[in-house]
């Protein structure tokens, strides 16, 4: 009923091959979109920008890039939050030491730095795989850190470690109020989201899958698995770094090479687990689950311990609340193993045949 | 009947009466709203339930005595897990609340208050860091917003230094110290005051990283052994203090020899680590213990009402939950002081509260009338000096409990304050503020 495609032609190879053929998701995208663009800057209030859709967005990138490595390609990593800090602290020395760079220049460029590192700590995927691949990456973890940790010129010389960021300046204005900075990340998150499901669906996406799905079946058919996957860790990097640069300047502010800890690589991991392995919808899906979800028990549950008069303190509600968010991700994990983007699919099968199902 | 039920409705309505009386005076009770980033979990929530514990009780206390001058204290926690995004996701959260008359936050935690430096300046909020995050604060005419008070990193690494001199005889030269740090923001903040001390003083000093968490430090400690050094500074934090105190044992290095930072000398970090911790030295800028009146007070009245904030009631008086009293009390006593200026009996809006940090004098005298005498140090801040001390207590673990060695000492001023100097100037630069003049504020 909703999706009902009775009626929508397709006349052309363009028109078949199109992002989304199906004229009602054209329609809702368009409207997600605008609706992201023009009506959140007008109505959400600082808290929702700064704590909740400006992490959100830029956790949604990390995932994506993870997504297009570990989904679309097959290539488990557990380095993500090492890339974002190369980003991070990269966007950082080109925005310090080179006197005028463009903000976006320096994110440009925090993903190339990005995704070399990338493509470096990547070259053991042409030999191992799997879990084994997996524990090759978490070298890049613990390397990178180090490195930052140690070479007190990737800080600025800063005694402690820790960088804080500049201001950012865009064409001569001050990008400083928090709807300012979610535009900039939404702006950027868009594009490269966009040009993520464009990948995806030409040739080099489908050599990621075929790599994916059976290497050596890939490597007959013609395609050359060296470059596939060093393209994707690339890919795949590039993304964490900006994503990193933007955790660092449109987010906190200022970082510290601990906060790229395993925990972050893992929370990125989940995110695209829950989302939905090799989906662009899930990474997104993903990201506001592990992220908004803890966010929201923590207000929910205090509101909801006072009004039924339970006899919680501040500790136990937050005990409460961890216990409550493991039990949901299990709970969506066994109720549809392939993630939330999933369970979008399967609403809208149903809804495509509603209210009529066969 | 009837004359029973207009009796009632009378007393009723003259009750009603009372009531909307009383309401008006009741609604005009001004309060100030303090924000608590607090952490209950996570490893290390056992540190922060001691120092919110008595941060809240210290509150309550405040309250039940009539509030601060008339005043109460409100106030609402928000769980950080010690994580730096969920602390600005929490200070976002509380921040519409405090805007009107906060209190000065205190995060306990050097990575969430590096994050909030900016954020509260630009939402002009006052924000405390005693005794830990971003140093440079010190020199408030950069960092009108933030104060690092009672004292920093780098003026215990160097009152450390001082206290090891006078053990050793009045000179260090010649002499090898170890400084085993937790590999974060926090551990590598006094390197370059230890490095400057070691110019002057001549000792040799050999820096090991410990990496976060810090419970496994075999390779760290036979280096130690191998070194043979006369002192092990160490700036451990959470699991790794006492890790390092059993592994020290283990690889027979005198617990003597071995002084801690004020977050490497609590009871949460020598009672898990047995015996090994007897002995053991550190630098703390409260007195631990029931001792002060004050907090044999605080467990009197808030606890005898059955307020307390603590559940588990061993804690008073432990390291941490005097430190969050004095942190209390000194929040508290920066809005009397902004009290005496804008007004008796109002609530303070956060210029104001600013000011009253700014202009804090704590001094003996006060301390004794508060029944805090020993509990902290004098303080006394300016725009210039954020700090408003820089002096730190020596103590040792007897195998049950916490002993001063040492009077208040006081770290080398004049050899650390300019280092602050620089880096704030450095950071004025790289975030393109000017400096306010100090030589205009009073």
């Amino acid at each position: 009923m909703f999706y009902r495609e009775t009626g929508q032609f397709k006349t052309s190879y363009a028109a078949d091959q199109q992002i989304f053929p199906i004229r009602q998701d054209r329609i809702g995208i368009a409207l997600l979109l605008a609706f992201a663009f023009v009506v959140v800057p007008l109505v959400a209030s600082n808290y929702w920008f700064n704590a909740i859709l400006i992490p959100f967005l830029i956790f949604s990138l990390a995932a994506l890039g993870l997504n297009i490595l570990t989904g679309y390609a097959g290539q488990l990593s557990l380095g993500s939050a090492a890339f974002m800090a190369v980003g991070a602290y990269a966007a950082y020395n080109f925005q310090v030491r080179v006197e005028g760079m463009p903000i976006l220049v320096s994110f440009i460029l925090a993903g190339l730095t990005s995704a070399g590192v990338g493509i470096l700590f990547g070259l053991p995927s042409l030999r191992i795989k799997g879990f084994y691949l997996a524990v090759a990456t978490l070298a890049a973890q613990f390397f990178i850190v180090w490195c930052l940790t140690k070479f007190p010129y990737l800080s600025n010389h800063s005694s402690s470690g820790v960088i804080s960021v500049p201001g950012i300046e865009m064409l001569g204005m001050k990008i400083d109020a928090p709807h300012e900075r979610y535009l900039l990340v939404l702006g950027i998150v868009a594009l490269l989201a966009l040009a993520a499901k464009n990948m995806v669906r030409s040739t080099t996406g489908r050599a990621w899958m075929a790599v994916r799905d059976m290497d050596v079946a890939a490597e007959v058919i013609g395609i050359r698995l060296m470059r596939t996957k060093l393209l994707a860790f690339a890919i795949s990097s590039f993304y964490c770094g900006v994503a990193g640069a933007l955790y660092a300047f449109c987010y906190l502010g200022s970082v510290e090479p601990d906060g790229f800890s395993l925990d972050l690589s893992f929370k990125i991991l989940f995110m695209i687990i829950v989302g939905g392995v090799g989906s662009i919808l899930g990474s997104f899906l993903g990201a506001a689950f592990i992220l908004l979800l803890p966010i929201f028990l923590d207000i929910f549950l205090p509101w909801l311990s006072a009004l039924l008069q339970l006899p919680f303190d501040g500790a136990t509600v937050s005990h409460i609340q961890l216990m409550v968010f493991g039990a949901l991700i299990m709970f969506f994990l066994i109720v549809e193993p392939h993630g939330l983007a999933r369970l979008w699919q399967i609403g809208k099968e149903k809804l495509r045949l509603w209210p009529f199902p066969h | 009947m009837i004359a029973g039920f207009k009796k009632l409705v009378v007393a009723s309505s003259i009750a009603a009466a009372l009531l909307t009386a009383a309401t008006p005076a009741a609604q005009a009770a001004e309060e100030q709203f303090f924000m608590l980033p607090s952490y209950r979990v996570g490893p290390y929530g056992a540190n922060g339930q001691a120092f919110y514990g008595g941060f809240i009780d210290y509150l309550n206390y405040i309250n039940m005595k009539g509030g601060i001058d008339g005043v109460q204290a409100t106030w609402e926690e928000c769980e950080t897990e010690y994580n730096n995004a969920k602390g600005v996701e929490c200070y976002e959260r509380m921040k519409s609340k405090a805007l009107k008359a906060p209190g000065p936050i205190h995060t306990m935690s050097t990575g969430i208050s590096y994050a909030l430096v900016d954020k509260a300046a630009t939402d002009k909020l006052p924000l405390a860091m005693m005794g830990y995050g971003l140093t440079s604060a010190v020199d408030g005419s950069v960092f009108p917003w933030a104060f690092p008070l009672v004292t920093t990193y780098q003026m215990q690494a160097s009152a450390i230094v001082k206290f090891l001199k006078d053990k050793s005889g009045g000179s260090l030269e010649g002499k090898k110290i170890v400084f085993l740090y937790h590999d974060s923001a926090y551990g590598k903040e006094p390197i370059l005051a230890l490095e400057a001390e070691a110019r002057l003083n001549k000792y040799s000093l050999v820096q090991i990283p410990v990496a976060h968490p810090g419970n496994e430090q075999g390779a760290q400690w036979q280096r130690i052994r191998q070194e043979q050094p006369d002192y092990v500074i160490m700036w451990g934090w959470g699991v790794m203090n006492m890790t390092a105190i059993k592994t020290a044992q283990k690889m027979g290095y005198p617990r003597e020899k071995m002084i801690g930072s004020w977050w490497a000398g609590s009871e949460e970090d020598t009672v898990p680590a047995g015996d090994a911790a007897k002995g053991y030295m550190s630098a703390t800028w409260n007195v631990a213990g029931k001792g002060v009146p004050l907090i044999a007070d605080i467990e009197k009245t808030v606890y005898g009402a059955g307020k307390g904030n603590l559940q588990d009631k061993a804690k008073i008086g432990t390291i941490l939950y005097n430190r969050g009293v004095s942190a209390a009390v000194l929040s508290i006593e920066a809005i009397r002081t902004a009290q005496a200026k804008y007004g008796k009996g109002k609530a303070m809006g956060a210029e104001q509260v600013r000011w009253g940090l700014e202009n804090l004098n704590l001094t003996e005298a006060r301390l004794k009338a508060l029944g805090a005498t020993g509990l902290l140090p004098e303080v006394k801040t300016s725009c210039d000096n954020h700090e408003g001390s820089g002096k730190v207590k020596m103590q040792q673990w007897d195998g049950a409990k916490w002993v001063s060695l040492t009077d208040w000492i006081e770290g080398n001023k004049a050899l650390v304050h300019p280092l602050f100097k620089a880096d704030a100037a450095k950071y004025a630069k790289e975030k393109g503020i000017t400096p306010r003049d100090c030589s205009k504020e009073k």
